[in-house]
């Protein structure tokens, strides 16, 4: 029973497994980490629901007599619109490509997507100057056909669902696009040679196999819509996103602008109870061997004239066109003789944007690697759920993951207060902490799933063996997963920080006073028309977030190539 | 070290869910044994061996390494800390490292020169003493085991773990490298426990062999005493190709094959095994069996007879004398084999 226990011979009772310190620490480092990491992406959201549980009536009833029910109103107009126009150009545009080969049909397959490079709003502001009352079109336009001359109102729920529709229909076409390179292509060809015509068979086979992939797609670019308010404000759209930043901005209440974000996180509920009702028991992946992909046919003369012109007046309507036009602006700008004073805070602007896109890909690479490496070295059912659990943040609009962070915050700041740790300068209000906190809880789960991707390509078997060698799961991260992986790790990295350079509404709730972000500063010269200062920043970001699309298309030419 | 044995399980359950995988095992491995885990699938011969390497946490039982406990169903020590190689049937070399930095990665806490040193001695052992340099992918799948072989052993564990080792590469390569890896095994006294789903391939390494079912061990043998003497049916049918007679008890016991001994065996409950290298066919026309079906073994002919109300009874007679489907003849013993009494187990 003591220390000195005789080994020779028998093995005295009583004898105990003796581990170090170190043994304890990697057998409960693993769970508790994981715990931690899952609790402080859950909290914010946790406090805005618990918020509600003491509703201010006065708010309530205040925003119901004047705002709300518009607003409740525009939100589904907004929301369904969207849904249609991305189903129709996304779904129509994968079918059009998977189906068909026409010139150009290999490029367009992977061109189509760059529209994820382009921000909403700054699609939407392009599109208002250009084609909007004031804007060049319309003036040629009343020039030609009188001051009384009809036009469609651009600023308007119509302009709106259309900007959105151009840049968020990717999404759709990509889901879409897997999902009939799979199965859903080869039982269509089934179905037409059973004896189905080509809408018997998209009816009874195609729509019915594409379901799942279409909603996913389809909730995705609903919490995208549903995140925007800068958007939306410029097209005169009143949604509940928008109603969070104007009492958020208009009365800093703190308590009014949560409980008007749980209404947010609502409908977000809803669009997620939607999709698993949209998808049904399907799943996906659930193709059963090598179903082949629908095998295309080549089309000829007018009809391949049609489909290219298809692809290239979208390609171009959501990129290519105001690209340029960003491009003319910011040329017309640099060169001409206005001196814009805010073009030598652009390094600054710039700066800002990359460190905290830098930050937050860094607190969330190394939060993943925790998360995705935990299940190897402990057994616990509890890691997976945690590893679950924090990538509900991906699923919550912006301006709820930004209050939430506020109150987490300020709960945090009451308790170091009452310790008698209170800090100089509150840690809550406008702090780097607080923003990189709220980004990182929102940006998370792109960069898990890609380090899982990378690390499931690990086998257990080189883990284990790495383990009966004598390496401690740390120096395994290190000196195996993370060099097997490395790929898929720097494909989270830039997936999250893009996210985080594209993101306005967490940044204009949250960012320390003075301190600009690129979109921030592209958001205020717009919402002031002063469209063509803002290009630079505009293209600014267009351009780094040409580089994770760049990526997303090389992955998916490497895929089309090895099937 | 000690004399204490290099592995000893007592006890050991590991259940998942509502499954049993482990039921209650007991084991003591000796010094330099070579021990072969068989059994169906599902058997829990990995499980088994996957808690001695610390994969996989015991429910309770304890597990002892060379006299160091390192599981006792509460506490369990972590696999790092374990002295026991392991050895998978693939894809466990580091793809990033050479040859050189895979063996050596185990090796620590000795200067570098010893490292190299090491690292060269393990790969002569394993006779790939040039490829060093080379990288996973750019080797065999039999050159992949030896340097996975020759990367376990280098911290010159006290113990050997194989979960099937060989079972991706093609037979020849497969026997091959199984007689290599004994010879290593042997040339470095390191005791080893072979997970495998080849019976024939534990009958060639092991020293004892291991047959589990149900989680349970049913009989720790020699290879012989396992094949040819099992404790009842169902190991008596696993380990190879085997006919179960029923016993006719009178006037004496005896089955269709002639009198058995039963042994002091209580005649119920029992049945006679035969292999069918232990029943012989002398054609006749007037005999009692005829052939059913037959089946080339290059060798010989594996051929099933059918006598009277009995089982369908396999043969293995010689390729010079081969009589064909409906020959007839007569069964009996081969001169010095006999029929062994086994518990009956017939419904695995």
């Amino acid at each position: 029973m003591t220390a000195a226990a005789p080994t020779q011979g028998g093995t005295p009772e009583g004898q105990r497994v003796e581990r170090s310190a170190g043994d304890r620490a990697s057998q409960l480092g693993w769970p508790v980490v994981a715990f931690v990491v899952a609790t402080l992406a859950v909290i914010p959201i946790g406090f805005l629901a618990v918020s509600v549980l003491d509703p201010n009536v006065e708010v309530w009833r205040q925003q119901w007599r004047t705002r709300l029910p518009d607003q409740l109103v525009d939100t589904a107009v907004l929301l369904i619109g969207v849904s249609a126009g991305s189903l129709l150009l996304g779904g129509g545009l994968a079918w059009l490509i998977s189906a068909y080969r026409f010139p150009g049909s290999r490029l367009f397959g992977w061109l189509l997507i760059a529209p994820l490079a382009m921000p909403s709003y700054v699609l939407g502001f392009v599109t208002l100057s250009v084609i909007g009352f004031t804007g060049p079109i319309q003036n040629w336009w009343r020039d030609t056909f009188g001051q009384d001359a009809w036009f469609p109102e651009v600023r308007s729920m119509g302009g709106a669902i259309v900007v959105f529709t151009l840049v968020l229909y990717p999404y759709v076409f990509l889901l879409a696009r897997a999902a009939l390179a799979d199965q859903a292509g080869g039982a269509y060809e089934v179905a037409r040679s059973l004896g189905a015509g080509p809408f018997e068979a998209a009816r009874r086979v195609l729509f019915p196999l594409l379901r799942p992939a279409l909603a996913a797609g389809v909730a995705v670019v609903m919490m995208e819509t549903l995140t925007d308010f800068a958007t939306v404000q410029y097209f005169g759209v009143d949604t509940v996103s928008v109603g969070v930043f104007r009492i958020w901005r208009g009365t800093f209440d703190r308590d009014a602008a949560s409980e008007f974000a749980t209404l947010v996180l609502v409908v977000a509920l809803m669009i997620i109870g939607l999709e698993r009702v949209l998808r049904g028991r399907a799943r996906f992946g659930e193709a059963g061997g090598a179903a082949a992909g629908v095998g295309p046919r080549r089309l000829r003369g007018a009809k391949a004239a049609a489909a290219f012109t298809t692809c290239a007046v979208v390609l171009l309507a959501s990129f290519g066109a105001p690209t340029a036009q960003l491009t003319f602006w910011a040329v017309e700008e640099a060169t001409g003789d206005r001196g814009t004073p805010l073009v030598d805070r652009f390094t600054e602007f710039l700066q800002n944007s990359l460190i905290l896109a830098s930050l937050t890909a860094v607190v969330c690479v190394v939060l993943a690697l925790v998360l995705t490496n935990g299940p190897r070295f402990s057994r616990g059912r509890g890691i997976g759920i945690a590893s679950r659990m924090t990538a509900i943040g991906y699923a919550v609009p912006g301006p709820v993951v930004a209050i939430g962070v506020v109150l987490a915050l300020v709960a945090l700041d009451d308790v170091l207060e009452g310790i008698g740790l209170g800090l100089p300068g509150v840690v809550a209000t406008g702090s780097l902490v607080g923003l990189v906190y709220a980004y990182s809880v929102r940006f998370l789960a792109p960069g898990l799933n890609a380090i899982e991707a990378g690390l499931e390509q690990v086998p257990e078997e080189v883990t284990a063996s790495a383990r009966s060698l004598g390496s401690r799961p740390s120096s395994i991260v290190g000196r195996i997963h993370v060099p097997l992986a490395r790929t898929s790790v720097l494909t989270g990295a830039v997936l999250v920080a893009v996210d985080a350079l594209k993101e306005l509404p967490i940044a204009l709730l949250l960012r320390p006073i003075g301190f600009n972000t690129l979109p921030v500063w592209t958001y205020n010269l717009a919402t002031e028309s002063r469209f063509e200062q803002a290009a630079l920043p505009a293209l600014a970001i267009i351009v780094v977030a040409l580089i994770p699309v760049g990526l997303l298309s090389l992955q998916l030419s490497r895929h089309a190539e090895a099937t | 070290m000690s004399d204490a044995a290099p592995l000893e399980v007592t006890g050991l359950v590991k259940t998942y869910d509502d499954v049993v995988a482990v039921d209650g095992v007991d084991l003591v491995l000796r010094d330099d044994e070579v021990l072969a885990l068989v059994g169906p699938s599902g058997c829990g011969k990995s499980t088994l061996l996957r808690t001695i390497a610390g994969l996989v946490a015991a429910d309770s039982g304890t597990i002892r390494l060379s006299g160091q406990l390192v599981e006792d169903g509460s506490v369990r020590l972590p696999p790092e800390r374990r002295p026991a190689g392991l050895v998978f049937q693939e894809h466990a070399l580091f793809p990033h490292l050479c040859v050189r930095d895979n063996v050596g990665f185990g090796v620590r806490d000795v200067p570098k020169r010893e490292v190299a040193d090491r690292v060269a001695e393990m790969l002569e052992l394993v006779s790939l003493g040039s490829y060093g340099d080379r990288y996973p992918h750019e080797l065999s799948g039999g050159e992949r085991q030896r340097v996975a072989l020759a990367r376990a052993l280098a911290p010159a564990p006290s113990l050997m773990l194989f979960d099937e080792p060989f079972a991706s590469l093609d037979h020849n390569l497969r026997v091959q490298l199984r007689q290599d890896v004994v010879a290593a095994l042997k040339a470095t006294a390191t005791p080893a426990v072979f997970v495998t789903h080849d019976q024939r391939e534990a009958l060639a390494i092991a020293d004892r062999i291991a047959v589990m079912r149900r989680g349970r061990i049913e009989q720790l043998d020699t290879p012989a005493a396992v094949f040819h003497r099992p404790v009842d049916a169902f190991v008596g049918a696993f380990m190879g190709e085997a006919t179960f007679l029923p016993i006719e008890t009178s006037p004496s016991p005896h089955t269709v094959l002639g009198p058995v001994d039963l042994d002091g065996r209580a005649p119920t409950g029992a049945t006679a095994m035969v292999r069918p290298d232990d029943v012989s066919f002398a054609v006749a026309a007037d005999g009692e069996a005829e052939v059913v079906a037959a089946e080339y073994h290059g060798s010989g002919w594996l051929l099933t007879a059918r006598a009277g109300g009995a089982p369908p009874i396999a043969v293995f007679t010689s390729h010079l004398a081969a009589p064909p489907v409906g020959a007839r003849g007569h069964l009996g013993l081969v001169v010095g084999h006999r029929q062994v009494v086994v518990a009956d187990t017939t419904e695995p």
